[in-house]
Formats: C-alpha cells, structure tokens, sequence
C-alpha cells in the first residue's frame, strides 16, 4: 500500500513541517521505497520470536529518588525567546483550557 | 417523543502523580506549586544531549499500585515516546507506555454501593510516564505563560477495561473514591483532585437497552471533585441521549465540566491514536522485574480500604457508615484502632471520633488524628463514661477541653470538679427542689405525671449535668413518695 501525497502531508503537519509541492513529492517517493524495504521485511517469518524494542540485552539501571539542585531560574527563563518577567515563565501562544 | 430507554457505560482514565522526592527521570524536586519554573533541568525541560533515568520509588509505587489492584505484573516493561507538539511538552513527545506490557495489566477494584453489594471493576492497565507542565493564564495579554515545574513529575495511569463495568455516574464517583482511598492506603498519591495531583476522566458512552453495539464515547476533563465525576457522566449522558433524540451523532470529543453551570463544554475533537506515532523510547533500557522482588513488595502492602472496613465492621460492631468513614482516611483509621484497643466500648470511640472530635478538628482545620486529643486520652474520656464517672453530657465538656489545652480527660474532671454527683449530693438537691415547689409536687400527687418532667429539669439544672439520670428519677420517685 503507497502513501499518496496526502499522507506526506499530514505527516508533515504533524511533524510541524511546512513541506513545499515539490518536498511532498521528493519525500512522497523517498518514504515509499522505506516502505518498499520494510515490506520485504515482513516476508520473514516472525512466529514465536517476541518483539525487540532494543538491540541491547541489558536491563535499565535505576536511579535512588534523591534531589539534586536544579538550573537557577534566570539561567532557564534566559533560554526562552519571550518571556514574561513578572510571572517568571516562558511566552507561548494562549492556550485554552488545560 | 421517542420512548427509547437508554443505559450508560464508563471507561475511567485515573491520573496520579506520585509521591517521590524527586522527578521520574531527573533530580529536581518533585513538589506541588511553587514559583514558575524554578525546578527544572536539562533533562525536564528537553534540552538536546540530555538523558532520563528512572527514579526507583517511582517505578516501585507503580508496581506497589499494579499489586494492590490485583494486577499481573510484566516482568519487562518498556517506555515509549507519544508524539505532540503542546506547549507543556517541552520535548515535544511525554514518555509513557503503550501497548501489552505496561508495569500492570488485567486487575480490579471492587467498589461497595450504597445496597451494600460488591461490584468488581475491572482494570486494563496501570502505567507510569511523566506529568507535562502547566500553562498560567496570563489575563487579558492574548499569550499563555508556561510553567515546567510540573514538567516530569512522575505520574501513573490507571485505565478500566472494556468493555466498561462502570455503569451510572454513582458508580464513577464509587470508583474514583475507592481508588483514591486505595493510593492514599498505600502512600503513593496525596489524592488532591483539586490541586490536579489526582485526576478522573471518564468517557461516557450510551447505547440503547438491550443493543449489543457500543456507542460513541466523549472524555470528561475538569473533574475537581468526586461531586464532579458523577455530575459530569450523568450530565454527558443525557446530552448524548439528547444529541440521538434530535437525529444528530455523538462525535468523539474532549468536554470539560463546568462546575458552576453544571455542564459540560466542547474542549477538543479528539487525536486518532496513530497521530501520536508512538515508538519505544530510544533513550530507556526496558525494566525486568525479578519474582522475588516482585513477591517482596507484594508482602510489604498494607491491609487495604475495603478489607479494613469489612474487618472494622465485624471485629468491632460498627454500622456500616461508620466503619466507611473511619477507613476512607488511613490515619483516622489507625487513631481510632488504637483508641479501641485501650477502650471498654469502640462503638463510643467511633461516635466519639466520628462526632465531636471531628467536628472540632473540622473548625480548627487539623485532620482528626492530629489533634491534641491523642488516641489514649479518647479512650481515657470513654472509659470514664462507662465506669460512671462522668456523664454524656460532662464528657462533651471535657473533650473540648481536652482539645484546648491537650490535658487527659482524667486530669480535666480532676481540674475541674466534673465527677459525677454522688447519690447523696443528689438527693439533697432533689430534696431542695420538692421544698421549694409545692404547687408543683401537689400537681402530680393529683395526677399530672408531666409535671414531673419539670422538676427532674430543675434537678439536672441545680446539677450542672453532673446528676446521672438514674439518679435523679430514682430519687425523684422516693422522695415524691415520701413527700
């Protein structure tokens, strides 16, 4: 099944990205020979063999729940392209409700 | 008018954050509030070339959480990233986890109606991921101002199965309390649904009686209050039920509930799942629990809500309120088990408990089994009621002040000449009360028994409610026959 246009584009718009005409075409062919290679993979037989989320056969290290210092706020807010100085936090377009 | 009759089902997503020290993947302090975006770092705010690590307490409240609610637990559990761009994301995807191996999986709560029948709820899943951060709105600006505090704080989701068991708003608001009860029982939410650390979404759906399909669901949001969740289904199922009458469709949308309109309001059509694109989280080894790790925790929980109160129930001959108001709070629980233990008479400590002293930590905003009325001196204050000591009446007297200066009962009857008044003292004042009201006295001797009523107030006046009530109508009879 061949993504069409439409597809690059609302994956596009998901991603945020603002693809031209001619981008959506060029990527419309290149996410098409992806998954051209993914369906070969398909052909393989995969019954009885679990998913694999990682390559790497270890198990996660835990940290101890310990508090460490944090960044001092002018370092963090200084970071922000706007910034409102009085409530001490980061400029966004309004957001409604939560 | 149509006559079809319409019944409602209910998927429940709980929200939890948990009570760590610090955040799920980095060291800053995990704590409600506080000034903006004072607790944040590399890893919180998604700064390139920053790693998560897993907070161990997090993972272990989870499973803790998963074990209490009968879940099977996934020995490997893996994260995931879910894509979106929101302006509380700093990263632009939260850590969560999706599919078949979540921490817990194919559990139940049981909730306890008003009937008193049990119903089982079954859960889907218990999972653990990260808290966003939290917009402040900025009055009237036209710009939302961001705050990454809340921003990785650890959170658990718990979810209902499906389809739902839950099946009227009561149920909802049933089963919120019921889990909430049960996070508080093990220590690992504070529960305050009005600070958001707790939130209930249920999705409503309505079908027709006897229809085998399932209709539309709609996600309540906004729900501060127990109040709120049963409201807000039985509101949203009866706009539904409205939307069909009138030949429109249920669309798949987010509501938030409107507390002082009662009613529920369009927030956002709802994301397909596959626009979140979720995928393992490349920066998280999977977790594998070991069984005996896993059969230790199990040991550790504690004799959860709904066994307590069947046990407080029996073992001490509790009405069922009672026992249900005791256990919904695990400290007033414990203060009123260890009160019982060193009383002559547990239903009066829980009246006792239930009664006056909540009342009075009520008004002076302490939880009850923080006040200056510890467990033993409740039970010292029963104990003198029902060895005679003092009266009823007296000991309302004593509890406030015991409340006040944080004295025993005993040392306050002591201090202020509480005891109750020998039959001698007694007799005295009924003879007193006799000589001084003829006119009375010759009343009932001609048979206006009310009249009686009016000498036996004079008595417990002349008291001070010191006179046992026995007393005063033992005393009363003989000296009317003497008289």
């Amino acid at each position: 099944m061949a993504l069409t246009p439409e597809d690059v584009r609302s994956v596009g718009s998901l991603a945020r990205l603002a693809l031209t005409d001619n981008e959506t075409e060029r990527f419309t062919h290149h996410l098409n020979g992806l998954l051209e290679q993914f369906a070969r993979l398909q052909e393989l037989d995969t019954e009885g063999v679990p998913p694999t989320s990682h390559a790497v056969p270890v198990a996660a290290a835990l940290r101890e729940d310990l508090v460490r210092p944090s960044l001092p706020r002018e370092a963090v807010i200084a970071m922000g392209p706007q910034v409102d100085e009085d409530l001490g936090g980061f400029i966004v377009p309004q957001v409604l409700g939560e | 008018m149509s006559q079809t009759e319409y019944e409602v089902k209910v998927g429940m997503e709980c929200h939890a954050e948990l009570l760590t020290q610090s955040k799920m993947f980095c060291g800053c302090r995990n704590e409600f509030g506080g000034e903006p975006n004072t607790r944040t770092c590399p890893v919180c705010l998604g700064l390139p070339g920053s790693l998560p690590v897993f907070n161990k307490a997090a993972v272990e409240q989870v499973l803790r959480t998963a074990l209490a609610l009968h879940c099977e637990i996934s020995l490997h559990t893996i994260f995931h990233r879910k894509n979106y761009f929101y302006p509380d994301l700093p990263k632009g995807y939260q850590i969560s986890q999706y599919g078949s191996t979540p921490i817990g999986v194919n559990g139940y709560l049981e909730i306890e109606k008003a009937d008193g029948s049990v119903k089982q709820i079954r859960i889907t899943r218990v999972h653990l991921e990260e808290d966003t951060g939290k917009s402040i709105h900025s009055d009237g600006a036209g710009y939302s101002v961001m705050d990454y505090n809340r921003s990785g704080v650890p959170l658990m989701e718990i979810v209902t199965a499906f389809p739902p068991d839950i099946e009227s708003g009561e149920e909802a608001r049933l089963y919120a309390e019921a889990l909430r009860s049960v996070l508080l029982y093990l220590n690992v939410s504070d529960g305050r649904m009005e600070q958001g650390s707790l939130r209930a979404e249920p999705n409503p759906s309505i079908r027709p009686v006897g229809s085998e399909m399932f209709g539309v669901k709609t996600e309540l949001k906004n729900l501060n209050s127990f109040r709120a969740v049963q409201r807000g289904v039985e509101y949203e199922a009866q706009r539904q039920a409205a939307e069909i009458e009138a030949g429109r469709v249920v669309i798949q949308a987010t509501y938030g509930w409107d507390e002082e309109k009662g009613v529920t309001v369009l927030q956002r059509l709802k994301e397909v799942e596959q626009e979140y694109r979720y995928f393992p989280e490349p920066d998280l080894i999977p977790i594998d629990f070991d069984t005996e790790y896993i059969e230790s925790v199990r040991a550790s929980l504690p004799e959860l809500p709904l066994a307590r109160t069947r046990r407080l129930r029996e073992q001490y001959e509790l009405p069922a309120a009672d026992a249900l108001q005791l256990v919904s709070d695990r400290a007033t629980a414990d203060f009123f088990e260890e009160s019982a233990k060193a009383a002559k008479d547990a239903k009066a400590v829980a009246n006792w408990l239930l009664g006056d002293l909540t009342r009075l930590a009520n008004a002076a905003g302490t939880p009850v089994s923080e006040t200056p009325v510890t467990a033993a001196a409740l039970a010292d204050l029963v104990n003198l009621i029902v060895a005679g000591t003092i009266t009823g009446k007296i000991a309302k007297q004593v509890i406030e002040e015991m409340f006040v200066s944080g004295k025993t009962a005993s040392q306050v009857v002591a201090d202020l000449g509480l005891t109750v008044s020998g039959a001698d003292e007694v007799a005295g004042i009924v003879a007193g009360v006799i000589a001084a009201n003829p006119d009375v006295v010759a009343k009932i001797k001609g048979g206006n028994e009310k009249s009686r009523g009016f000498l036996v107030g004079q008595v417990m006046k002349a008291a001070k409610g010191r006179a046992r009530p026995d007393d005063i109508n033992r005393l009363m009879e003989e000296a009317l026959a003497n008289a």
